[in-house]
Formats: structure tokens, C-alpha cells, sequence
């Protein structure tokens, strides 16, 4: 592999940042470990979702189908397997739900896919809680040793995965035919892209990575109910996260995420009740305020100040 | 027997919610995720006014329909032609306006939390059984079903009949060639929009007579409402008529055969295999 | 006689009760280039599209060395070798022109990667007198240049069958030209071509058949002078008073 100039310091410096997140634990604060929690939580689950949605404009409101498929491979499967080996598993269902769902939807119209995504974690909600009741089951207990240390240590560690992962496709073939295909569909495809497999591809790393992330947290929620596991309002938050941030750069979402979780944090300890309005807020902020996130203000303000430097 | 007949009582309620999705969609070319949030404005309006007046939901769904349509106007104009003259593709229009839309939906289901409570709310009205067939129904369902058929069967014969609805229609085929005719695109679509808005909010009206709805049910609806304007075509009154009653006995099979926590998901399976096999809609044509 | 590269037979789209193309009949031999002309609406580019792979015929074959294609997928008839230019010129907006060309180059019927396609589409920038461009945003193109850049992609995939729609329309004198010399040289190389054109004066110096067209079915086939005579065309195109 080669690498160009600015790669060997973008490198170095997502190496350090990374250390430093690793860290964290070391303060022995639980509030920071709480937050810090959240913001790798979403940074995986944000960045991975923009991995896909960035360059082909659907927007996937599945994650929390994933996350849930997740969480219950764990809640299932504790007892009797080893916890790394059910993080594989749930990824496995996770990329191969993705790869169903995406060959059924990704050749119809962005607005078809939205829905059937949005019903999606309905759907297996609903699928979930049936089965559980069949069974005279309410939800699982999920009894490990896993702290939150150890549970933050592994979130880090796939979010450094996860953006190893958009690094190459960003520098790979695939990558590249991502961002036609978001230009122009239609070129794309006479231009010899087989679209639908780049964009199945794709759906299944986000849908891979959200179902790694559902299991891992499992053992903190301990007890595990569908209506938790499966709570549509995380598709929610990791959409405006993204988007909020720009889902354009592979850094991007990371820009949305931080901010937004500090702002979730404190309206939903001081107003519980308000967090629709919020999240409703949050989306308008995006479509009027903030069409390219706050990449977009950044790469605009360095634009404007390499200019006015020209002029100089 | 009694299946059907629930369920078509169900569906007329399912084909007036989703005939004003498909106005908005069809005409406006806006997929209004916030319709649902008019349903469960519409069912507010009607058991305040119940509750409070005793006035009867057939009677306040005439004070609602204006209210409502200025409402979705408004929003159609200030909110959403900008976005209609910003985007560059459609595709781009798309996103913009499912990302607005759910904007909205969030915003009223939380003005509403915070106005009303996170209460379900219900009522008693016309909480009587009539016969029919040998079975008995409740009366408040089948007279919300012979209110939605009234209203349908209007706006049908309005689409069809009256220049208006001529217009919308040519706006709903051929925006391009409905603009070199001399009509006006966009204030047809705001037109549209409210219309739709105003329907959808009557059928919330009729439906919270016979069911309970609370504050953040909506999305249900939309997602029904969906799934019907889909299977029975977009711009396709009929189709939307038939999808919506087949859907309403579908459900009531479910719920009453399987379990009544399931109906969501056989509405969409029924989705699924609608978006595999046929993708144009029910009764559409495969398109270039 | 040259070996028969495309041909189409019985090719057929409707578009619910409306027929566009009505069975067409016709064999394209190689290093030729071949006119596909008629009136506004007569099935020319939907014709185009049956072969790019577009749209489906509803009805027909259309084989490629003798393998039938009809019904395949855009980006599989792109990889046997058959690339198009749209009518509407289309462009990849948020890249540059050097990227825009690569796209071709990368995932066409000839594949390349890294250094490789950059060398190719530098190569072809220059071909269509585009070198110097290649950084530049396509926003800060002309009409022209886009069409430029356009041909350069589809060129990068290294095409068999060349498939034009209107690429000459809208070009002034001196540009059109250009664009008739930069298109024979195509054909010098080997490539077959198959133009949708309205230009008359570039169907008569570049065209060495034509098929002529008129809603949606064949109505002539031979060479510009002589269907360009063939009293059926001119009344096909001027109407009946004129014959």
C-alpha cells in the first residue's frame, strides 16, 4: 500500500486522539464515563451509518433493528458461549439482515427505503415481544462481569475499526464507485458500476457494525425487553448525529456526535418530556440551518480564509 | 364473516387517512412524515370538543377541515417550496423533505406531549351495537366507516368532476406540461397539500370516536398510511380505496386470528411483498 | 464484407399503450458509423437506450458478437464494451474533471486502478482538448467542455460500440468541426459508432449507413445520399405537401 503525504499525519494524529479517548476510564468520574460512553456509542453507530448513507443519500432508519438483534444474540447466548464469539455472531446476523433488506429495497426509491427501514425495528419488535410472550417471557437478565471499562475499552477499539474500514473503502474502488453513484446513479451504471452490489455492500458494514455495538452494550443494560432493545428513537439520534455533522467526511458524524450527546444529556435530566420536540428541532436545524452539517460550515470558513490569505 | 366486516369498517377510516397522504404525495410530490401528527391533531380537536361541548365528532370535523387546510397551506408554502426550489434533483427534493417532514412530526408530537400530556385519550360516543349480518358492530365504528365513505366518494368525484381537480390531476402526472397549460404548480400543490392535510385530520376525527390515540401514535399511522398509498399507486384514488380496505381486513385477521400486537407487522409484511412483487402498486402500470 | 458486430431484430419497447420503438430490424458491421436519424419523437434515443441497456425492450433481440444482451443490465452491457453519451449531458457534479474521466476509466469495459487510469484519463483529457482541465471543478465548465468531458469518460471505458445521442447538437461551426474530425478518429482506431444526430452536415460527411426512423419504425436504410433522397424520408420529415 502506499501512502501520500498527508496521509502518514492524518494517521498519527487519529492514533493519538484515539489513545487519549482509551484513557478516559482513567479519570474514575462516572459522569464522564456515562458521556463517554455515549459518545463512542454513537460515534460508531453515526460513523458507520454515514459510511453508507453519505455517499448513496438513503437514509437508514434500521439501526436500531440492528442494535436490537444485537443485544438479544447477547441476552440469548450469554450463558453458554463466550462473549467475543457472540459479538462475531450478532455482526453476522447484522450483515446478513442488512444484505437481505438491502437486496429487497436498494433498487427502489430513496422514500420506499426510508419506510421500510422505519418499520423495520417495528417489525421485529413487534416479532420479538410475540415470540417472548409465546414463551411467557417479559425480557432477560443479563448477568456478566463485563464493567463499563471494559465495555468502553471495546466501543473505542470498533470505533477504531470502523474507521479504518471507511479509510480503505475511501481510498478503494468501492469507495470510489460510492461516490459516483451518489452523483449520478445513471452514469454509474453505464459506466460499468454494478450499483446495487456496491450499495448492499455498504448497508451491510453499517448494519454489520450496529449489531456489533447492540451486543456489546448488552451486558449494560442487564435487563434487555424489546422495547428497549429495539427503541426506533436511536435509528433517530444517529441520523441527526450524522447528518448534524456532515456524513461527507469520514470525520464528520464525530463532529455532530459530541455536541449532540452533551445536549441530549442535559435536556433529558433537567426536561425528560422534551426530547421529541428536540429531536424534532434537530432535524429542522439540519434541513434550513445546516444542509452539509458542520463540515460543511468548517470547509466554507477555510475556504473563505484561504481566499481573503490569496487576496493578501 | 365478522372479520370483513371489521375490517372493512377499519379500512374506510385507513382510505380517507391515506387519500390525504396521496394528495400530498401525488400533487405536492412531498412525503409528509408528519401526517400522522394531523390524524392525531384531528382526534385531539374532536374529543376537546366532545369533551368540553359535547360536541359530536361528525359535526366538529367541518370546524377542523378549515382550520387544518390553512395550517398544511402554511407549511406547504413557507415551509416546503423552499425546499422545492432549492433542490437541484429529485432525489435531493427526497431527502429534503422526508428529513423536514420528520422534523415535524417530532415537533408536534412534542408540542403535544407538552400541551396535552403523554395521556391516552379517549371517548364514549355513539358507544352502541347495531346488527348487521348477524353479527352486532360497535356504532361509532360503523358510522366513522359511512362518514369516511361520504367523504371519499367527494373528493373523488371532486378530483374528477370539477376543474380543480382537473388541474391537480395534470399537476400530479406532468408538473412540466401542467405549467405550460398556464397552471399554477405551485399554488396548486400548496392546494393539494392542505387538502391532504384537512382530509387526514377529518379521518383522525372519525377514527378517535372508536379508538384510543395518544400523543405519539401518529407514526403508526403514517406508516400505514404508506404502505396504502404505495400498494394502491401513488395518484391512484381507487387503488388507495382498495389497498386501504384490504389492509383494514388484513389487520383485523391478524389481531383477531394470531395475536392483536402483531397488526403493524402484518401490515408490513403485506408492505414487503407489495415492494418485491409489485413496486408500481396494485393496480400501476410498470413505468420506463 | 466486415463482421456483423450489433444487431438488432424485432426490437420492440411500449410504454403502456404507447409504442416507441416498433420492431426494429438493423445490423451494424464493425468500424463502421452508423446514423440513426428521423423526426423528433420517432424512437431515435429510446432505441439508443434498448441497446445501452436503459430500458428493457419489451419485445426482441439485440445481440453483440452474436450474445444476446437484450435485458441485461446497463453496467453489464457497459462491460462487453458498449458505452454511451446522454442526450442531456451528464456530468459528476461534486467531482473533478480528472475524476469524472477516471469513472470511465476505472470501472469500464477495460479496467484500471491508481496510476493507471489517472495516465489514461490525463491521455484522453488531451485527446479531447481538455488537457490543462483536469483539475477543475465541473461547475466552471462550458456547455462544450462538458460535452467534452463526456466523451473522454466514455472513451475511458474503452468502448467497442460507441453509442452518441446528439453529442454534436448545440455546438457552433468551428466547434462542430472539431467534434466531427475528434469523431472520425474514433472510427480510425477501430471503433464502431452508432450516432443519433439531427446535423446534416455531420450525418453526410461522417455516417457510413444510416437507418432512418419514424415513429418508432424503420423506414429507410442505406447511405446518407441515399436515404437522404428517398422520397419516403422527405415526406417522414417535411410531411406530404412537400414530396
Amino acid at each position: 500500500m502506499n501512502l501520500s503525504r498527508d496521509d502518514i499525519p492524518a494517521l498519527a494524529f487519529s492514533a493519538l486522539l484515539l489513545g487519549l479517548a482509551a484513557m478516559l476510564p482513567l479519570t474514575g468520574s462516572s459522569y464522564w464515563m456515562g458521556i463517554g460512553l455515549s459518545i463512542a456509542m454513537f460515534t460508531v453507530l453515526s460513523t458507520s451509518w454515514a459510511l453508507f448513507s453519505g455517499p448513496t443519500h438513503y437514509i437508514s432508519l434500521a439501526t436500531a433493528a440492528f442494535f436490537g438483534l444485537g443485544t438479544y444474540t447477547v441476552g440469548l447466548g450469554f450463558e453458554s458461549l463466550p462473549f467475543w464469539l457472540l459479538i462475531i455472531i450478532a455482526a453476522a446476523i447484522g450483515a446478513a439482515l442488512a444484505g437481505i433488506v438491502g437486496l429487497a429495497t436498494l433498487r427502489l426509491s430513496g422514500v420506499y427505503f426510508v419506510i421500510f427501514t422505519l418499520g423495520l425495528a417495528e417489525l421485529v419488535r413487534q416479532l420479538t415481544t410475540w415470540v417472548q410472550n409465546l414463551t411467557g417471557q417479559r425480557g432477560f437478565y443479563v448477568l456478566t462481569d463485563i464493567g463499563e471499562t471494559e465495555i468502553y475499552l471495546m466501543l473505542v477499539g470498533l470505533a477504531a475499526l470502523v474507521f479504518l474500514t471507511g479509510w480503505l473503502i475511501g481510498r478503494s474502488r468501492l469507495g470510489f464507485a460510492l461516490r459516483i453513484i451518489g452523483d449520478d446513479e445513471e452514469v454509474a451504471r453505464h459506466s460499468g458500476i454494478n450499483t446495487a452490489r456496491a450499495k448492499v455492500l455498504l448497508f451491510m458494514v453499517s448494519g454489520l457494525v450496529a449489531a456489533a455495538t447492540g451486543a456489546i452494550l448488552a451486558p449494560r443494560y442487564v435487563y434487555i425487553e424489546p422495547s428497549l432493545a429495539f427503541s426506533p428513537i436511536l435509528s433517530f439520534q444517529v441520523v441527526i448525529m450524522a447528518l448534524l455533522g456532515g456524513p461527507g467526511r469520514l470525520w464528520g458524524p464525530l463532529v455532530g456526535v459530541i455536541p449532540f450527546t452533551f445536549l441530549w444529556e442535559a435536556i433529558s435530566s433537567s426536561f425528560p418530556n422534551q426530547t421529541t420536540l428536540v429531536l424534532g428541532i434537530a432535524f429542522l436545524v439540519i434541513v434550513y440551518a445546516l444542509p452539509r452539517g458542520f463540515v460543511g460550515l468548517i470547509e466554507d470558513g477555510r475556504h473563505r480564509l484561504r481566499a481573503r490569505e490569496g487576496y493578501a | 364473516m365478522y372479520i370483513i366486516i371489521t375490517g372493512l369498517l377499519l379500512g374506510g377510516s385507513y382510505a380517507l387517512i391515506a387519500m390525504g397522504l396521496n394528495l400530498q404525495y401525488g400533487v405536492a410530490r412531498i412525503m409528509n412524515l408528519a401526517n400522522g401528527e394531523m390524524l392525531v391533531a384531528g382526534g385531539f380537536v374532536a374529543f376537546w370538543l366532545y369533551t368540553t361541548a359535547e360536541l359530536s365528532p361528525f359535526l366538529s370535523i367541518f370546524l377542523l377541515a378549515p382550520v387544518v387546510f390553512a395550517l398544511n397551506w402554511l407549511i406547504y408554502r413557507i415551509m416546503l417550496l423552499p425546499l422545492v426550489r432549492r433542490a437541484k434533483t429529485r432525489g435531493q427534493l427526497e431527502v429534503d423533505s422526508i428529513l423536514a417532514t420528520f422534523g415535524l412530526s417530532f415537533v408536534a408530537v412534542g408540542l403535544m406531549l407538552a400541551v396535552f400530556g403523554g395521556d391516552y385519550f379517549s371517548y364514549s360516543y355513539l358507544a352502541r351495537s347495531v346488527p348487521i349480518a348477524g353479527d352486532t358492530f360497535a356504532l361509532n365504528r360503523v358510522s366513522a366507516f359511512i362518514g369516511a365513505a361520504i367523504l371519499c366518494g367527494l373528493v373523488y368525484l371532486w378530483l374528477n368532476r370539477s376543474r380543480v381537480g382537473l388541474s391537480l390531476r395534470a399537476v400530479a402526472v406532468a408538473p412540466e406540461s401542467a405549467r405550460l397549460v398556464g397552471i399554477d404548480v405551485a399554488q396548486r400543490s400548496a392546494l393539494a397539500f392542505g387538502l391532504g392535510g384537512a382530509i387526514t385530520a377529518m379521518g383522525g376525527a372519525l377514527v378517535s370516536s372508536y379508538l384510543t390515540l395518544d400523543a405519539s401514535t401518529g407514526v403508526i399511522f403514517t406508516l400505514k398510511a404508506l404502505i396504502v398509498v404505495i400498494m394502491g399507486g401513488v395518484g391512484d384514488v381507487r387503488g388507495t380505496i382498495v389497498a386501504a380496505l384490504m389492509l383494514g381486513i388484513l389487520e383485523t385477521f391478524v389481531a383477531t386470528v394470531i395475536d392483536p400486537g402483531l397488526t403493524l407487522a402484518a401490515a408490513y409484511g403485506l408492505f414487503i411483498l407489495i415492494l418485491l412483487f409489485r413496486p408500481q402498486g396494485l393496480f400501476g402500470r410498470a413505468s420506463a | 464484407m466486415s463482421a456483423t458486430v450489433l444487431s438488432l431484430r424485432g426490437a420492440t419497447k411500449r410504454f403502456g399503450g404507447l409504442v416507441a420503438v416498433n420492431g426494429i430490424d438493423f445490423d451494424v458491421t464493425e468500424h463502421e458509423v452508423m446514423g440513426l436519424i428521423g423526426p423528433n419523437g420517432s424512437g431515435k434515443s429510446t432505441t439508443l437506450n434498448l441497446i445501452s441497456g436503459a430500458l428493457k425492450p419489451t419485445a426482441g433481440s439485440i445481440t453483440l458478437h452474436g450474445t444476446e444482451i437484450a435485458g441485461l443490465a446497463p453496467q453489464e452491457i457497459n462491460r462487453k464494451g458498449v458505452a454511451r453519451t446522454f442526450q442531456l449531458v451528464r456530468m459528476l457534479p461534486s467531482m473533478s474533471v480528472l475524476d469524472n474521466v477516471m469513472a470511465g476509466a476505472v470501472f469500464g469495459h477495460r479496467r484500471a486502478w491508481g496510476q493507471a487510469a489517472r495516465d489514461k484519463a490525463m491521455a484522453l483529457l488531451d485527446r479531447v482538448g481538455l488537457s490543462g482541465r483536469a483539475n477543475n471543478r465541473i461547475g466552471e465548465l462550458t456547455y462544450i467542455d462538458t460535452k467534452r468531458v463526456e466523451l473522454a469518460r466514455v472513451l475511458a471505458c474503452d468502448p467497442r460500440i460507441l453509442l452518441l445521442d446528439e453529442w454534436l447538437a448545440g455546438l457552433n461551426p468551428s466547434e462542430l468541426e472539431t467534434g466531427i474530425t475528434l469523431i472520425k478518429s474514433l472510427r480510425d482506431e477501430g471503433r464502431t459508432i452508432i450516432l443519433v444526430e439531427h446535423v446534416m452536415d455531420a450525418i453526410r460527411s461522417l455516417c457510413d449507413r444510416c437507418v432512418v426512423m419514424t415513429s418508432g419504425t424503420k423506414i429507410a436504410e442505406g447511405t446518407p445520399a441515399e436515404v437522404l433522397n428517398d422520397p419516403e424520408v422527405i415526406r417522414a420529415y417535411l410531411g406530404d405537401d412537400d414530396a
